[in-house]
């Protein structure tokens, strides 16, 4: 180990000897140090500095008896904020900020200035603490048998090696095991599409050319009260755009869409985000996200941006009342890809 | 470069008044004989004044009878309330080609605006004006309209309204100079790569909410100090790295400082 | 003497029968800590954390770490009648229904973000001056590592209030434990507590921001300040500053007074920066819906250089010959590239140290142009990760300067291979020029820009020979030679062991130092000055010949 060094220091050739040291410039006095009057005006300056600030708490706790949360204020082009949060915070941080300019202030002008020297010792244990702590050790190893009897060496490294297991496995009911979930959503034959917030189902010629809807199925405010979680619509949230059919350059699958109104999912397959900056002229669907960029009007392929695969789209139809409804569940897992996916 | 543009736009817009005086002339009769009144609320004075300008301004880009070219969309059928909201928010007509058409001071005056809608709403039915009644929220729901908002337009607005960027350049704009009545006009007409919402699939009760948040948006306070332009983490972390950052550096460099 | 001061006094007393606190401060009371603004960067940071301890434990009285739907009736109009998690129902409540609770809670974010930039500068210092080299490799380990914990940390507390722009942000964390091969989607399953969102994130979040980081940040800290104790304070180099030395100003009272108040100012601009400036306004984002989103979704500053790449990145993704997927396009710049940053900044002492072969001591700072190389990468890594931060806003950079959002995450995905190197090319030129600059003073002291005409016509510039104060600057630079390779074989014509490893040290070791400027030796100092006086001797001679008046810049 030594060896090593003193060969790294050989082959590298470091420049010593040719130290210069110069003495520590000379200690000028301030004018605090000197002017005694000018040491009282600083003390003056440190000790109003403390006052104020004690002046702002006591503003502090009279603001927060005072001023209710529901009270606002007026700062013209500022904007209009909160009285409440404003005189607290302003009060609080002037009072902070006295106490640390005032205590800086202080040691600046009335502490000495007069910098001292402090020698360094080697960080390192010297040798001889080096020597006894080994001494020690060996004694130990050599009392414990530890190298001597293999046996008791090597169970007790297995054993070791086996005890974090438990720590482990007892993780396992953290979340249940995926499964096949992933692959399917609420969607199935003959879901309603339903228009979200307001819950209408949706007739074919209730959109038109350029219109977009975000939809979800009509069963799914009952599932979502039933599971009291967000689940089924994180995967299950589409949305419907209207074009002519004649701008449709390809679909899916055939047939799955109903006279230029298509369903796609409004999850992004890239890491998940909801999407739905459908820009009509270009048929383009952006991600607010990373920028993924999907031509719905051409199955929905990835024209730019980060995402792999094409968003996956909703099979519908009309149903004979006339309203739309899916035609079957997504044709692939939606939102992100994962390792099973294939 | 920019120069030479600028020139050059000054050339077109020389022969786009020249056309448009030369249609005016040629064109006038031949097109009125297939004009029809479809909207009741305009006079056939204002259609035949709308006329006017629309061959004057417009026709270069839209076509004499606005059907349309390579240069603009058709407007049969937009309605006037596509009129309205393009021309009031002074984005027809387009000072130049671009991405996008930006909102700026309108060109023509309400009472041009209206003749103008009155003669795009004359060539075929589309959606009207709306009337106060529609842009009266004093019943609407707040709350709901917030979800609406994020539901419906958050995505390109932003949450707080302020805009967003889209794909090659595009944009969603800020809301907040924007009208009620222009907003209900963008929802019904989809102007450029807006989509389109609806009374079918965004009925007016839904549309008055959504103003009704919206105004909310424009007008709230905002409770704990300087929005930062409300765009999110980004202005915040610009703010730490500089004025915040900046701030404490100046102290460290104070209390490092030697005193005289 | 002030009764403060007696009862100190007597406490100490009382305390020294039953633990040796006199021992421990009569060493430690004036210990000597060196005065430069850049040694105050850390302190930013350490303050930060304890504003982040004081005022997260008056956000956990109110905040109910839980995804039960409830429905909000509090003072907010805008959200009253909404379904929302209890999360971001207390967070509101926190917000306008607890007085003072605003102010916390954005005292708190403003907090976390100084905590995260300061930390940042902190290391730049470090990083820089190579404070980073023995024996301090360990503390740079710990630090770096903290700046780590401190991202994992802020995402967790980001995500906390469940509203709509933290959801988005939980979900595509989602989405990148989803692209892990093999594990990925039972990782998913096991942290969501399910599907996702299901309703055990939030609380599992709560216990890991509250309880498990802020313990192993604070034990962080704790080794991190005993380390900066034990070896003293580095300082740059000056008169009378030796590697054996600290000069500076004792702990008490000028450093409790000077540190002191400036935990005082770090509060309370945080206070004031709370007071006027609103930071994540949750009420404005709404509740989250999964199928919610706004324009402009961002995370927190310092997660943006991953969101940057996560954005930048092609759309690579590969089947292998069972079926499975390999997510490249989110594994790569989410998981591959952030861990290549960190190993390689948290490694970065050793290698340098293996490069350089310097294995001694180092108490006096390396000023940044006399370590080029290193000056130059820490210069191109900055490049390489500001422009991934830029880029984890092109959004809201194409909005605010009309651009497309295409055209910037193209020039990302070039700038982001053509910047850093020359970036790098550039620093290292500007830095050897700094130490061929400085070299010249040494020698031939400081152009005066007088120029003086000679009676025979030649001109001469008058050089004014440096300071003291700046010789013992300059001259603290220490020249290392680049290792050389090792023969193949030595004299006895034994292969040279690990010949290749060696080689390539020496190859790295000769990119490191190639070209550095060595600092003049004193014989040649002496020698520049012999001549530079010789030279002034033959000026005086000719102007006195000539019956020239001699300028006083000759005679001193």
């Amino acid at each position: 180990m030594s060896n090593d060094h003193k060969t790294d220091i050989a082959t590298t050739g470091i420049v010593e000897g040719d130290i210069v040291e110069f003495p520590l410039p000379p200690h000028h006095h301030r004018l605090t140090d000197t002017d005694p009057r000018a040491a009282r005006r600083a003390e003056r300056q440190v000790s109003t500095m403390f006052i104020l600030s004690g002046l702002c708490i006591i503003a502090f706790i009279a603001a927060y008896i005072a001023i209710p949360e529901t009270s606002y204020l007026n700062l013209g082009p500022a904007g209009t904020i909160q009285t409440s949060n404003f005189m607290l915070g302003l009060t609080f941080g002037l009072a902070t900020l006295l106490i640390g300019i005032a205590a800086i202030h202080w040691a600046k002008k009335l502490m000495s200035d007069e910098e001292i020297v402090d020698y360094r010792h080697p960080v390192g244990s010297p040798q001889e603490d080096r020597d006894a702590a080994k001494a020690a050790f060996d004694a130990g190893v050599a009392e414990s048998g530890f190298v001597e009897r293999k046996m008791v060496r090597r169970t007790l490294l297995g054993a070791l090696a086996l005890f974090p297991l438990p720590l482990i496995v007892l993780l396992k009911d953290m979340g249940p095991l995926p499964g096949d979930s992933l692959r399917h959503t609420i969607w199935r034959k003959g879901s309603r599409i339903v228009i979200d917030v307001t819950g209408q189902p949706l007739r074919p010629e209730d959109m038109q050319v350029g219109s977009l809807v975000s939809a979800s199925p009509a069963d799914l405010k009952a599932i979502q009260e039933a599971d009291g979680d967000q689940n089924a619509r994180a995967k299950a949230s589409i949305i419907l755009v209207r074009m002519k059919p004649s701008d449709i350059v390809s679909e899916q699958g055939e047939g799955w869409s109903w006279n230029g109104i298509l369903a796609f999912s409004k999850i992004c397959t890239h890491v998940g985000c909801p999407i739905a900056l459908y820009q009509q002229r270009t048929h383009h669907l952006l991600c607010p996200c990373h920028q993924s960029t999907f031509d719905l009007a051409d199955s929905g392929k990835v024209v730019f941006g980060p995402a792999a695969r094409a968003m996956p789209q909703l099979p519908i139809t009309v149903d004979s009342e006339g309203f739309l409804v899916a035609q079957s569940d997504f044709q692939q897992p939606v939102g992100p890809s994962f390792w099973e996916r294939a | 470069m920019t120069s030479t543009s600028v020139r050059r736009n000054k050339a077109t817009g020389l022969v786009v008044l020249l056309a448009g005086l030369v249609i005016t002339g040629v064109g006038y009769a031949a097109v009125t004989s297939t004009a029809e009144a479809s909207v009741a609320m305009y006079s056939q004075t204002q259609i035949d004044q709308g006329k006017q300008l629309f061959q004057q301004g417009c026709a270069t880009c839209h076509g004499l009878a606005a059907q349309g070219s390579s240069e603009g969309p058709s407007l049969i059928g937009v309605g006037a309330a596509a009129v309205n909201f393009q021309v009031a928010t002074g984005r027809m007509p387009m000072a130049q080609p671009a991405n996008q058409a930006p909102r700026k001071v309108p060109v023509y005056n309400d009472d041009q605006i209206a003749a103008l809608a009155a003669y795009v709403a004359s060539l075929g039915p589309g959606p009207a004006v709306p009337s106060d009644e529609d842009l009266n929220t004093t019943d609407a729901n707040l709350a709901e309209g917030g979800v609406l908002f994020r539901t419906n337009c958050a995505q390109c607005h932003n949450f707080a309204g302020h805009g967003g960027a889209l794909s090659n350049g595009k944009y969603a704009p800020s809301l907040m100079n924007a009208t009620p009545r222009q907003m209900y006009e963008a929802m019904l007409t989809g102007p450029q790569n807006m989509p389109v919402f609806n009374d079918k699939t965004l009925p007016p009760a839904e549309k008055r909410a959504i103003l009704k948040y919206i105004n909310e948006l424009q007008t709230a306070p905002s409770p704990g100090g300087l929005a930062l332009g409300s765009l999110g983490p980004v202005t915040e972390g610009i703010f730490i790295w500089t004025a915040g950052l900046g701030a404490l550096l100046a102290v460290a460099v104070w209390i490092g400082a030697k005193v005289r | 003497m002030s009764t403060v001061v007696d009862g100190v006094g007597k406490a100490i007393g009382r305390a020294d029968d039953r633990a040796p606190i006199s021992s421990l401060l009569k060493d430690n009371l004036r210990k000597v800590f060196p005065d430069h603004w850049s040694f105050m960067l850390g302190e930013i940071a350490l303050y930060s954390f304890i504003i982040l301890l004081l005022t997260g434990v008056y956000l956990t009285i109110w905040y109910q770490p839980s995804m039960q739907e409830v429905v909000y009736h509090g003072s907010y109009q805008p959200l009253v009648g909404i379904p929302m998690s209890e999360a971001y129902n207390s967070a509101l409540h926190i917000s306008f229904d607890v007085r003072g609770g605003l102010l916390i809670r954005q005292i708190h974010h403003w907090a976390a973000l100084f905590f995260m930039a300061a930390m940042v500068v902190h290391m730049f210092r470090i990083f820089f001056t190579g404070a980073f080299r023995k024996p301090r490799e360990f503390n740079w380990v710990i630090g770096g590592s903290m700046i780590l914990i401190g991202l994992l940390e802020g995402f967790a507390g980001y995500s906390l209030p469940d509203d709509l722009l933290s959801g988005v942000g939980v979900r595509i964390v989602a989405g990148i434990i989803e692209s892990i091969p093999v594990v990925g989607t039972y990782l998913l399953f096991f942290l969501f507590g399910g599907q996702y969102p299901g309703h055990d994130f939030i609380p599992r979040l709560y216990t890991f921001h509250v309880l498990l980081v802020p313990g192993i940040l604070l034990a962080s800290v704790g080794l991190h300040l005993v380390l900066i104790f034990y070896h003293k304070h580095t300082q740059y180099p000056g008169p009378g500053r030796t590697n054996d030395n600290v000069v500076g100003f004792p702990l008490f009272p000028v450093y409790t007074a000077k540190a002191g108040g400036f935990f005082f100012i770090v509060f309370g601009v945080t206070v004031l920066m709370a007071a006027f400036v609103t930071i994540n306004p949750i009420w404005a984002y709404g509740p989250y819906v999964p199928d919610q989103v706004t324009a402009g979704s961002q995370p927190d500053w310092y997660i943006g250089f991953v969101d940057g790449a996560l954005r930048a990145f092609p759309n690579w993704e590969s089947e292998n010959f069972l079926g499975h997927t390999w997510s490249w396009n989110i594994l790569i710049p989410c998981v591959l590239m952030p861990g290549i940053l960190v190993a390689l900044l948290l490694s970065y002492p050793f290698l340098e140290a293996w490069i350089t072969g310097d294995t001694r001591e180092h108490h006096l700072l390396d000023r940044p142009r006399n370590a080029a190389t290193r000056t130059a990468l820490g210069a191109m890594a900055i490049t390489f990760y500001g422009i991934l931060v830029i880029n984890g806003a092109n959004d809201i950079v194409a909005q605010a300067f009309n651009l497309s959002i295409n055209q910037l995450t193209w020039f990302t995905r070039i700038g982001v291979f053509v910047f850093p190197p020359l970036v790098f090319i550039a620093t290292r030129r500007f830095c050897l020029g700094l130490q061929r600059r400085d070299r010249d003073l040494l020698m031939h002291g400081r152009e005066s820009g007088q120029i003086l005409r000679l009676p025979h016509g030649e001109f001469i510039e008058i050089h004014t020979p440096i300071s003291d104060d700046e010789k013992a600057v300059i001259l603290a630079k220490r020249d290392i030679a680049p290792i050389e390779a090792p023969p193949a074989t030595d004299e006895n014509g034994i292969a040279t062991p690990g010949l290749r490893a060696k080689k390539w040290r020496a190859k790295l070791s000769n990119a490191y130092f190639g070209e550095n400027v060595k600092r003049p030796t004193l014989a040649e100092i002496e020698a520049a000055e012999h001549h530079h006086h010789d030279e002034v001797a033959h000026e005086i001679d000719v102007l006195h010949e000539a019956g020239a008046p001699i300028p006083s810049e000759l005679t001193d």
